[in-house]
C-alpha cells in the first residue's frame, strides 16, 4: 500500500469465529467458523445474503457482540470490551436527534476529550467534502436518509481512526451520491492508509473499493471465497467501471452470490 | 387546559411556515462535479415561525376551550342570578368578586403557604424521582429490590397517610411537603425509568467505541434522550403536588387555602369557598405552564414540540 507506517502484523485477526444468538423462541447460528485477517492499509469489503451475519461480524472486531467461540484481535492486542481505536458507521445512521448535523459529527471528540478548535477545523473539513455544507445546524429529522448517512461517516472519520469499521454506509444514498462518496471514501484511504472493512450489498461498490472482496454465504455465515481484486491502488471510478478486469470480477461475484441466496 | 389542542395547532401553524426552497449542497467528488441538490423538503432548517404567525396559532388554539368557559361561566351566572339554587350554596360571580377583593390580602397569605408547600413538594419529589429513576435504570440490583416497591408502594393511598404524618410531624409544613412528594414522586420515577430504558442500544454501542465513561454516556446521550419522557412525567407531578399539598392542609392547618376551605365550609361561606377553588386552580395552572415553558426550552427538538407553537412558548 501507499505511504506506509511501520506495519507489520495484521490489523484485524479472526479465527475460528462463531456465533449463535439464542432467544427465547429460538436459536440462530448467525456466523459459523469464519477466520479471515486483515494487513494494515487493507480495503476489505464484504458481501453476502441479508441475514447472513455481516454487521453481527463488524460487531465483534468492535468488541460489541462476544463471539460464542473464537478469538478477535485488533491492532494486534485480543478484543475483550468495546474498541476505541476504530470508526464505527452504524448501518443506521444513529444520531443523536436533538444535535444538529455538526454537533452530532463533534459528539465524537466530546465523548474522547479530544482538543476542541483541531476537532472543530477537521468537522468543517469532513463537512465540507461531505457535500453538507449549509446543514451544519440542521437537526437530524430535517436531513435526508442519505445526508444522515454523511453525517455518520463523519462522525466516524473525525478522530482519523487507524481502523474504520463500515456497515452498509451508503446504502441510503441515491446513485449518483453513492458514487461521489466512494471516489472520495477511495481518495480519503488512499492519503491515509486507513484499514477499512465495509459491508455492502452493492457489487460494484465492493469491487471498486475493496483490495479484498469477501464473499459470505446465507445463514450460517461462512466465508465462502475471498477474491482479489487486480485493479490498481489509485483508481478512477468511470475507468474502472469500464475496465474488463472489473467486469469479470462482478460476474463472478454475482453468480457466486445469486447461489449463495439460492442455496439457502 | 388542553394540551393537545394547542400541540395541533402548533403542528398547524409548523406546517404552513415551513417548506423554503432548499439550499442546494455542492458535493465534492473527485473527477465529478455535479451539483446535487438536497431532496425536496428538507432544505436547511425550517424558518421559525414569526411573532404574528404565533399570535394567530395561539389565539386559535384558544378560542374554542375559551368559548366553552365563557359558556360555563354564562350559565354559572345565569343560574345564581336567578337562584335556581340558593346562592348559599351558589353565588354570584359577583359574590365570588367581592370577596375575593374584600379579603384579598388574607387569601394572597394563604395562597403563598400553599404555593411555598407546592413548590418545595415538587422540586424535591422531581430531585428524588429523578435519583431513584437513575439508580433503577443503571443498577441491575436496585431494579429488581426498588422497583417493586415503588410500584406497589402507589397501591397505598397516600391520603390515607396525611393523619399519621400530622401524628408524626405536627401542623407545620413538613408533613405538607411530604404528602406532596409522596405523592408526586411515583409519576417522575416511572416517566424517568422509561426514558432512560429507551435509550437505542446502537446509541450506547456508538458510546463504547468512542470510549466514552459511563457518565459522559449519561450526559451528552442517555439523559438528553431521557427528556422527553420526564418532561411528560413532570406535568403530572406538579399537578399532584398541589393535591398533596392541599390534602395535608385538610388534615391539620392553621394556615394554606386548604384550612381556608375547611373554615369557609364550616361556617356556609360558599363566596369564599368558590374564590378558595379559583386559587387553587390558579396555583395548579401557573404551575403546569411553568414546566410547559421549561419544556419548551430544553426540548425544542423533540417531535411533539417541533416548531410548535404552544400558549406558553410564544
Ligand atoms: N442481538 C441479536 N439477538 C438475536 N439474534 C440476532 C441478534 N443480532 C443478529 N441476530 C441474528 O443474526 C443474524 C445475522 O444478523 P446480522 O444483522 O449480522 O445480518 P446482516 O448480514 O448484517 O444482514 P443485513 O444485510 O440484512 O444487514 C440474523 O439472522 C439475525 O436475526
Ligand atoms: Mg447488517
Amino acid at each position: 500500500m501507499t505511504a506506509a507506517p511501520a506495519r507489520t502484523g495484521t490489523a484485524i485477526g479472526m479465527a475460528g469465529l462463531t456465533v449463535r444468538f439464542s432467544t427465547r423462541r429460538s436459536q440462530t447460528t448467525a456466523l459459523d467458523d469464519v477466520s479471515l485477517d486483515i494487513e494494515p492499509g487493507e480495503f476489505v469489503t464484504i458481501v453476502g445474503p441479508s441475514g447472513c451475519g455481516k454487521s453481527t461480524l463488524l460487531k465483534i472486531v468492535a468488541g460489541l457482540v462476544r463471539p460464542t467461540s473464537g478469538e478477535v484481535s485488533l491492532l494486534e492486542r485480543p478484543v475483550r470490551g468495546p474498541q476505541k481505536e476504530i470508526g464505527f458507521v452504524f448501518q443506521k445512521a444513529a444520531l443523536l436527534e436533538w444535535r444538529g448535523a455538526r454537533a452530532n459529527i463533534l459528539l465524537q471528540a466530546e465523548m474522547r476529550g479530544m482538543d476542541r478548535t483541531k476537532a472543530a477545523r477537521r468537522a468543517d473539513e469532513l463537512i465540507e467534502m461531505t457535500g453538507l455544507t449549509g446543514f451544519e445546524k440542521a437537526l437530524p429529522h430535517e436531513l435526508s436518509g442519505g445526508m444522515q448517512q454523511r453525517v455518520a461517516l463523519c462522525r466516524a472519520l473525525l478522530h482519523a481512526p487507524p481502523v474504520l469499521l463500515m456497515d452498509e454506509p451508503f446504502g441510503a444514498l441515491d446513485a449518483l451520491t453513492r458514487e461521489q462518496m466512494n471516489a472520495e471514501l477511495h481518495r480519503i484511504w488512499r492519503e491515509t492508509g486507513t484499514t477499512v472493512v465495509l459491508v455492502t450489498h452493492s457489487i460494484a461498490e465492493a469491487v471498486f473499493l475493496g483490495t479484498r472482496v469477501v464473499v459470505m454465504s446465507a445463514r450460517p455465515g461462512r466465508i465462502i471465497r475471498t477474491f482479489p481484486v487486480e485493479l490498481p491502488a489509485h483508481r478512477d471510478y468511470a475507468q474502472v467501471m469500464s475496465d474488463p478486469r472489473f467486469d469479470r470480477l462482478a460476474t463472478d461475484l454475482r453468480g457466486l452470490l445469486g447461489s449463495a441466496a439460492a442455496n439457502h | 387546559m388542553t394540551e393537545n389542542a394547542l400541540h395541533t395547532a402548533g403542528r398547524q401553524a409548523a406546517a404552513t411556515a415551513t417548506g423554503t426552497p432548499a439550499g442546494s449542497a455542492s458535493t465534492s467528488g473527485a473527477g465529478t462535479s455535479t451539483v446535487v441538490g438536497p431532496p425536496p423538503g428538507t432544505g436547511g432548517r425550517p424558518p421559525r415561525p414569526t411573532l404574528g404567525r404565533r399570535a394567530v396559532a395561539v389565539a386559535d388554539s384558544l378560542w374554542r376551550p375559551a368559548l366553552v368557559l365563557a359558556a360555563l361561566f354564562a350559565a354559572w351566572w345565569f343560574v345564581a342570578a336567578q337562584e335556581y339554587v340558593p346562592n348559599y350554596l351558589v353565588p354570584t360571580p359577583g359574590q365570588v368578586w367581592t370577596t375575593m377583593t374584600e379579603q384579598w390580602s388574607e387569601l394572597a397569605r394563604h395562597t403563598l403557604v400553599t404555593l411555598y408547600e407546592t413548590v418545595l413538594g415538587f422540586v424535591l419529589a422531581a430531585a428524588l424521582g429523578l435519583a431513584a429513576a437513575v439508580a433503577i435504570a443503571y443498577s441491575r440490583t436496585l431494579d429488581k429490590a426498588l422497583y417493586p416497591i415503588v410500584l406497589f408502594a402507589q397501591v397505598i393511598p397516600k391520603i390515607a397517610i396525611a393523619p399519621l404524618l400530622v401524628v408524626w410531624f405536627g401542623l407545620g409544613l413538613t408533613p405538607k411537603v411530604i404528602l406532596a412528594v409522596l405523592i408526586a414522586f411515583f409519576p417522575v420515577v416511572i416517566s424517568g425509568v422509561a426514558g432512560l430504558r429507551s435509550t437505542d442500544p446502537e446509541l450506547l454501542d456508538l458510546a463504547a467505541t468512542m470510549g466514552a465513561g459511563p457518565w459522559r454516556t449519561f450526559r451528552k446521550i442517555r439523559f438528553p434522550n431521557a427528556l422527553p419522557h420526564l418532561m411528560a412525567g413532570l406535568k403530572v407531578a406538579v399537578t399532584l403536588a398541589v393535591v398533596g399539598a392541599v390534602v395535608g392542609e385538610f388534615v391539620g392547618a392553621s394556615e394554606g387555602l386548604g384550612y381556608v376551605l375547611l373554615l369557609a365550609n364550616g361556617n356556609l361561606d360558599a363566596p369564599l369557598l368558590f374564590a378558595d377553588l379559583i386559587l387553587m386552580s390558579a396555583i395548579g395552572i401557573v404551575l403546569f405552564v411553568l414546566v410547559e415553558i421549561a419544556e419548551a426550552l430544553l426540548i425544542p427538538w423533540h417531535a411533539s414540540r417541533r416548531a410548535g407553537v404552544s400558549l406558553t412558548t410564544s
